[in-house]
């Protein structure tokens, strides 16, 4: 296996890929809840991703992902046998699991990807686990399998109800507190927005929650401090002090403003690379 | 024949506006002839306090005497007994503090120019014996580790393997150089250089795994008992950028200056082939009076803003930026708010940064580091209209290397604790350079490397 080779490429719908890549050095530590920096080619941006899984005898990492920027469209363009040229990891805290009897975790789109090790490592842990898988249509679910057999029960929801049933995650997740689900925590992973109404219902309840959160970053470090984010009034650094924090504490009006810093770089980067070379810029 | 001219020879360099234009490197180096005739400008004098001036203690008045007889590669030979990096100290090393700081000549009139021939002497060098063939040195069995590839890891190494010990430097950056490559700008040290120096040391056997990151991906006692490493040296750089704690400081817009930095050094932001993301905002205030808002102030102006703000606390007295520095920055057009400090930062309804509210301050008595404290003048408030704000107010120690190893013990700034030889309590593990000591110098940090390897060859000759 060369460094970071793709060992396997599979479609999970049109936008969404999993890859298994070839990373022993970050395979050999790797827990859920952790993420990776990586970089497509010498030109690349570091962009972080969670992983999806790992296996550490094996010495693979498991990277699903949605392409949406320029990154990730370029991440489509590599096949079996290509590699990145460079991975580093795992990054920041694993989720804490320790205590924990019950939970309910709650994805949202390609969120659901990244909370798909969380959900899987704390059932394996003996945790029972609730998740409930949102998306908005049925072309983009994902993972439904993969789900059934690492979770206690699986609720899928879609905003048009073309699959499961026609809901928001949060309104299903009041359905199960209201039922007498008795969660020890929440978990939420998905988009700022869809965390931020997850977690003020877990407190609304009483219940403490967790949200993964995910930040522009550079190094992954520390270094560079341009993941900040205000939790209970203090400067946090996603990467060495989370990404996971109690989401009772994030301020997430700030989190969505910083998230969409670069968004009209990134579109205008997405049409330009595109249109230039159809996704592919260096073929040497 | 000792040149008795008072003033250095100058340093051959791009015009003040052409250079804020683009990331060439600044300053040309003097010709043969130049430096000749500057080293013919040192006096030989007894004591050599510029040896002492100097934390690795490179022989200077002896290399000066070679290039005054226009013996360069002699020169060169002299200068790396003793230091393993020449061609990035003679251009980043605070000479005014150090060697040039005690030049005899600097009493009446300026100082032998030792930095520039160092310079002149590593340049010379790499023109003309760069593709010489390097052995690699004769093993002696010993395997160390190093963890983190910048000055004060790159330092050790070479002295490490040159005493024919198995080196391998753990680097959690995709490329090696640390400050040297993410944080000092092309202009002042052409990241060529850095990677010519540590292709020489790859020559000499020493072995570097970037992407590798001690602390998560191995530990430093794993990389002991696991991969058999007799000794490790602790090279992890200063850490954690420091805000300030004012209102607005996380507005869009405002960034740390290692953020600026590297997404321009470290992942070329300047160069459109790139794809790294950054802003061009057209006024921007860097908060600091160090190197680093040295350079992150002169990196604005090249890419493209109409004004930048220097804003600092204390006076142009006080000011820490290496003389070259500030004097390179003025030229350039780097406009400079001395007494001056930031209470908040002001955004518009989208959180996008519109501007900095400013005190001013005066000096009053000198505190704990021997400076005039700063204090505020009331109702001296004032608006600076900014779009960008970069805060270059220094750097937080990063806990990572001391939470994950056993048994390691931090010194009173929170940095890792060791002796005056840069052992720490755990005999085997040596620690240097802002690890310990909180951001300071490339020089320092090298120096620090040095006295490591000194440490780790003593230990582990026993």
């Amino acid at each position: 296996m060369k460094r970071f080779e793709i060992l396997s490429k599979r479609m999970l719908n049109d936008n969404i890929t999993w890859l298994v890549i070839s990373a022993p050095l970050v395979a050999r530590k790797a827990k859920p809840g952790q993420f990776i920096i990586l970089r497509t080619d010498e030109y690349g941006e570091r962009i972080p991703l969670t992983m999806a899984g790992h296996d550490s005898k094996k010495g693979t990492i498991d990277l699903i992902y949605a392409a949406v920027g320029r990154t990730t469209m370029l991440m489509d363009q590599l096949e079996v046998g290509d590699c990145f040229a460079d991975i580093v990891g795992p990054l920041g805290k694993p989720t804490e699991m320790e205590g924990l009897k019950k939970v309910c975790v709650v994805g949202g789109g390609t969120g659901n990807a990244l909370a798909y090790p969380l959900a899987k490592g704390m059932h394996d842990a003996g945790i029972e686990v609730d998740m409930i898988t949102g998306f908005k249509n049925k072309d983009l679910v994902i993972l439904q399998d993969e789900f059934k057999a690492g979770t206690d029960n699986l609720y899928l929801v879609t905003d048009d109800g073309t699959a499961g049933e026609k809901m928001f995650t949060t309104v299903k997740l009041e359905e199960l507190i209201a039922a007498g689900n008795d969660y020890d925590e929440i978990v939420a992973v998905g988009p700022p927005i869809m965390m931020k109404f997850t977690c003020e219902i877990a407190q609304k309840h009483g219940i403490k929650s967790i949200a993964s959160l995910t930040a522009y970053m550079i190094d992954g470090t520390g270094m560079c401090g341009g993941c900040r984010c205000n939790i209970g009034g203090e400067d946090k650094f996603v990467c060495v002090d989370g990404p996971d924090f109690d989401g009772s504490l994030v301020d997430w009006d700030e989190l969505i403003q910083r998230s969409a810093y670069y968004s009209d770089q990134e579109k205008y980067d997405r049409e330009h690379v595109c249109r230039l070379t159809g996704g592919v810029r260096y073929n040497d | 024949m000792i040149n008795l001219q008072r003033e250095k020879n100058p340093m051959p360099e791009q015009a003040p506006d052409v250079r804020n234009k683009n990331f060439l490197e600044v300053t040309l180096g003097y010709t043969e002839e130049q430096a000749i005739n500057e080293a013919l400008r040192c006096v030989k004098c007894r004591k050599k306090p510029c040896m002492d001036g100097c934390p690795v203690m490179v022989k200077i008045p002896e290399f000066v005497a070679k290039v005054a007889e226009g013996e360069f590669e002699e020169a060169y030979q002299i200068i790396s007994e003793t230091s393993s990096l020449p061609a990035i100290c003679g251009r980043v090393c605070p000479q005014e503090n150090q060697c040039e700081g005690v030049c005899a000549r600097g009493v009446k009139g300026m100082p032998v120019a030792i930095g520039r021939l160092e310079r002149f002497v590593a340049d010379w060098h790499a023109a003309n014996y760069g593709d010489e063939e390097i052995k690699p040195a004769k093993g002696n069995g010993h395997k160390v580790a190093i963890v983190g590839a910048g000055p004060a890891g790159l330092a050790c190494a070479g002295d490490l393997i040159n005493k024919g010990y198995e080196v391998t430097v753990f680097e959690s950056l995709h490329k090696t150089g640390g400050v040297l490559v993410y944080g000092i700008p092309q202009f002042r040290l052409p990241k060529e250089i850095v990677a010519a120096e540590v292709a020489k040391l790859e020559a000499k056997g020493v072995k570097f795994e970037t992407d590798a990151i001690v602390g998560r991906a191995i530990t430093v006692d794993e990389l002991i008992k696991e991969e058999k490493f007799e000794s490790v040296f602790i090279g992890t750089g200063a850490g954690l950028p420091s805000f300030m704690n004012i209102p607005g400081e996380n507005l869009l817009g405002v960034v740390s200056a290692n953020e600026y930095l590297t997404r321009i050094n470290l992942m070329k932001a300047y160069k459109d082939e790139y794809d790294t993301p950054i802003m061009h905002p057209k006024r921007i205030a860097v908060v600091g009076g160090g190197n680093v808002a040295m350079d992150a102030a002169r990196c604005a102006k090249r890419m493209g803003a109409e004004a930048v703000y220097v804003i600092y606390r204390r006076s142009a007295e006080e000011i820490p930026a290496r003389a070259e520095e500030l004097h390179h920055a003025i030229e350039e057009g780097i406009i400079f708010h001395y007494l001056t400090n930031p209470v908040q930062v002001l955004g518009d309804d989208k959180g996008n940064v519109t501007g900095i509210e400013c005190v001013k301050m005066e000096l009053g008595a000198p505190d704990a580091s021997g400076r005039r404290r700063p204090i505020e003048i009331e109702g001296s408030n004032f608006v600076e209209d900014v779009d960008y704000v970069i805060m270059s107010i220094g750097t937080k120690l990063n806990k990572l290397i001391l939470d994950t190893t056993d048994n390691l013990k931090a010194n009173e700034r929170g940095g890792i604790g060791t002796d005056d030889k840069a052992e720490t309590n755990r005999p085997e593990i040596f620690a240097g350079g802002d690890a310990v000591t909180g951001a300071a110098t490339v020089i320092k940090a090298m120096g620090a490397g040095k006295t490591a390897a000194a440490g780790i060859d003593e230990f582990l000759s026993k």
